[in-house]
């Protein structure tokens, strides 16, 4: 098993983190190799066991302790529909002023299609200067992401957006 | 002027038509002798005038093309234009059956209205009416835009990897392009063309992947008749998802609405009076995205191929829909006051090629540009036997035909067919010429391969494509039409959600079910993968219907839709 990237990612701003993976999924590669021989063949690699939209609910209840979650505030950016299910772009910026009083502590990154259900953890501090992330991972099927938002005052914001991937091919 | 003969004796084919159906006569008397004046009328001139043409996939001569008997719309879009066809389509916008405008713009009656009307397009007809425009106009007051899939879809394209159509385009003096097809060229022709080309090559939605930098202009701005024109392109978003991301690999694209609203406020800022999105989106991303940013005077829409007589109004914005294969060229005049679009009129003007006469010099540099291939284009492989077309949602006669001989010149058990929306159509009894195979097949990745699949797999292939077309949310749709499926049968709930559509698997050869975990050989073209190998799917088709001669295929059954 990889490391896990929480303990090894800084925070990075707006420029993109190439290379990052989530977790150790099987080679999409291989999968793919087979699909360009049957054209329209989608993800024909055997799964192996993926975390689901229940386990992502439990880890969030584990690590908030079933506090409330608001809108608004954290923006979560992503393609509708992935290009490359490999490096698929995510970006993430929280509005906050960014002062010793009020913060952004750290943001977390699910997604319910990984084999574990917790993605990544960016930690800020008020010397980032602002609360924003942009890097990439790695889906291997349509799922969604969430990211939540933990403030100094310990209130906490979510966003969630589903991104789908397919291999497409049927032109236009 | 020329005037078809058969427009003349239209009236008694048409009797006949529309006796049967009950409708009155008046209006396909009132067909008859059509001339290029007349399809020049229009309104008041605004105070500037737009020309778009788009979709013409590289038609540089008049052809046959079929509008689909089948075009469903889901959610938001199910049942309204343009998921209108033939009867639907006729009524919602007040047309009779048997006319011109019911022969351009439907499927009903096609062979016999065809034979009646004639062949549709031509860029030297396109050249006539645009001068013509421009004549009426000055040229200070026309802006000429294509919407993109311009530069592919024949043979002297695929040969001259669109240099073809890049002297068309400039000889009709095109001032703006967007993409989609021209990607399939690679990353190195398309910046060669967008350095070269005499037009602007726009996409606000491609990024370079490393360091999401602008790609190609975004947007350019034009002076016409007093007003500033803001024109942004928008380009195909899921060009690396339908075509081959390997051949673009480092330029990423998507929808990027919100960068789409910055462009806009742009333009604004930087003084527009009007501005004009030149969008490769297809018609329903197109409305989604008209409903969700603010300040777009017009979307010229483009890919999904629709041709509808009237703009949809959506809030302030206007959408276009042109057509295909240079069946139609769209004017749309602009009243601007006080720096504000204030009134509109459109006509959406058929290029019936019998009725318009050629413009000469754009007729001799067509000619000029056939001539190297001449020998191939001409080269008869056999007739239809019945009508060949591909348009709609799930099955095309010459996508059968395809099918049929990719099955028998691969010797496989299956075989899969791309869902272009592209490729012309052939009437009873017409030659079927190496051109026509072309205009269905051109692409730089024709390689068809033979592999084995299990009917599981071939299941998820079918939900994967079904969910591209049928997401009942446009931005979540991407490519062409339904991949066509020789040798299987199956069932299709377009209600459905994702995994859910596809049922009753059926192989035809034994009518009985698919089995999931029986492989199966297939064969088929079009892979978006690198280094596939496998003949060019031309040469099988070509060698198909020289061995079969006469080609005649009956309507497809195969395919049983029901949620719609």
């Amino acid at each position: 098993m990889p490391p896990r990237l929480d303990a090894t990612l800084v925070p990075t701003r707006g420029l993109p983190t190439r290379g990052l993976s989530a977790h150790g999924l099987p080679t999409r590669r291989g999968a793919l190799k087979l699909a360009g021989l049957a054209a329209f063949a989608a993800v024909l690699a055997p799964r192996m066991a993926l975390a689901t939209e229940a386990q992502v609910a439990d880890e969030m209840k584990k690590l908030f302790a079933g506090k409330t979650m608001g809108a608004g505030k954290i923006k979560l950016d992503m393609p509708e529909i992935a290009e490359n299910g490999l490096v698929v772009p995510i970006n993430i910026d929280v509005d906050s002023p960014m002062t010793e009083a009020d913060f952004v502590k750290s943001v977390h990154v699910f997604a319910d299609g990984n084999p574990l259900p917790q993605v990544v953890t960016y930690h800020f501090t008020p010397e980032s200067g602002k609360a924003s992330a942009s890097t990439r991972m790695r889906l291997a099927q349509t799922q969604n992401v969430i990211a939540v938002a933990e403030m100094s005052s310990g209130q906490l914001y979510s966003a969630k957006v589903q991104v789908k991937v397919t291999i497409g091919g049927c032109g236009g | 002027m020329i005037s078809r003969r058969d427009f003349l004796s239209a009236g008694t084919a048409l009797a006949g038509l529309l006796a049967a159906s009950g409708t009155g006569l008046a209006q396909a008397v009132g067909a008859q002798a059509l001339s290029q004046a007349d399809l020049l009328k229009f309104g008041n001139a605004g105070t500037f005038t737009i020309l778009h043409i788009t979709d013409i996939h590289a038609q540089l001569v008049p052809l046959y093309f079929r509008e689909p008997s089948t075009n469903l719309g889901v959610g938001d879009a199910r049942g309204v234009p343009p998921h209108l066809t033939d009867a639907a389509f006729l009524k919602y916008f007040g047309l009779k059956a048997g006319t011109r405008d019911a022969y351009s713009l439907t499927s009903e009656d096609f062979t016999q209205l065809a034979r009646t009307y004639g062949r549709m397009g031509g860029v030297d007809r396109i050249a006539t009416l645009v001068k013509a425009i421009r004549a009426e106009r000055g040229a200070d007051k026309v802006l000429l835009l294509d919407g993109g899939d311009g530069l592919q879809g024949s043979w002297s394209s695929l040969k001259t990897q669109g240099e073809d159509m890049v002297k068309v385009f400039s000889a009709l003096g095109t001032d703006a392009m967007v993409g989609h097809w021209e990607f399939t060229y690679g990353a190195d022709r398309v910046t060669e063309i967008k350095e070269k080309a005499p037009f602007a090559f726009l996409a606000q939605n491609v990024r370079s992947a490393e360091w999401q930098e602008p790609v190609f202009e975004a947007a350019k701005t034009f002076e016409k008749g007093g007003a500033k024109v803001a024109v942004i392109g928008q380009a195909f978003p899921r060009t690396p998802i339908s075509n081959p991301r390997w051949m673009i690999p480092d330029w990423e694209f998507g929808i990027r609405e919100e960068d789409m609203q910055k462009q806009v406020d742009a333009a604004r800022a930087g003084g527009a009076d009007a501005v004009v999105v030149l969008s490769h989106n297809g018609f329903d991303v197109d409305r989604k995205m008209a409903s969700r940013v603010n300040g777009i005077d017009v979307i010229l829409t483009a890919h999904t191929h629709d041709a509808m007589p009237r703009v949809v109004e959506v809030g302030k914005t206007l959408l276009v829909a042109t057509g295909s294969h240079g069946k139609f060229v769209s004017r749309l005049d602009l009243d601007v006051k006080d720096r504000k679009v204030t009134g509109y009129r459109f006509q959406l003007i058929p290029v019936f090629s019998d009725v318009i006469a050629p413009d000469p010099e754009m007729t001799k540099l067509v000619t000029d540009i056939r001539a190297p291939y001449a020998k191939d284009l001409s080269r008869e492989l056999g007739r239809a036997d019945s009508l060949l077309y591909r348009r709609g949602n799930f099955n095309g006669t010459f996508d059968d035909m395809i099918c049929d001989a990719i099955m028998k010149e691969r010797d496989a058990e299956i075989a899969l067919s791309p869902g272009f929306r592209w490729g012309g159509t052939l009437l009873p009894g017409d030659p079927i010429t190496f051109d026509a195979v072309a205009n269905a097949t051109a692409i730089t990745y024709p390689a068809c391969y033979r592999n084995t699949m299990t009917g599981r797999q071939l299941k998820e292939v079918l939900e994967d494509v079904a969910d591209n077309i049928f997401n009942p949310d446009p931005y979540f749709q991407g490519g062409g039409d339904m991949v066509r499926v020789g040798g299987v049968g199956y069932a299709i709930d377009v209600s459905k959600g994702p995994g859910q559509r596809i049922s009753d698997l059926t192989f035809l050869k034994t009518g009985k079910p698919l089995e999931a975990d029986k492989a199966y050989t297939v064969a088929g073209w079009a892979s978006v993968a690198q280094n596939v190998e496998g003949p060019p799917v031309w040469e099988l088709v070509e060698r198909y219907v020289t061995d079969t001669k006469s080609v005649k295929i009956a309507p497809n059954a195969s395919v049983k839709v029901t949620g719609a």
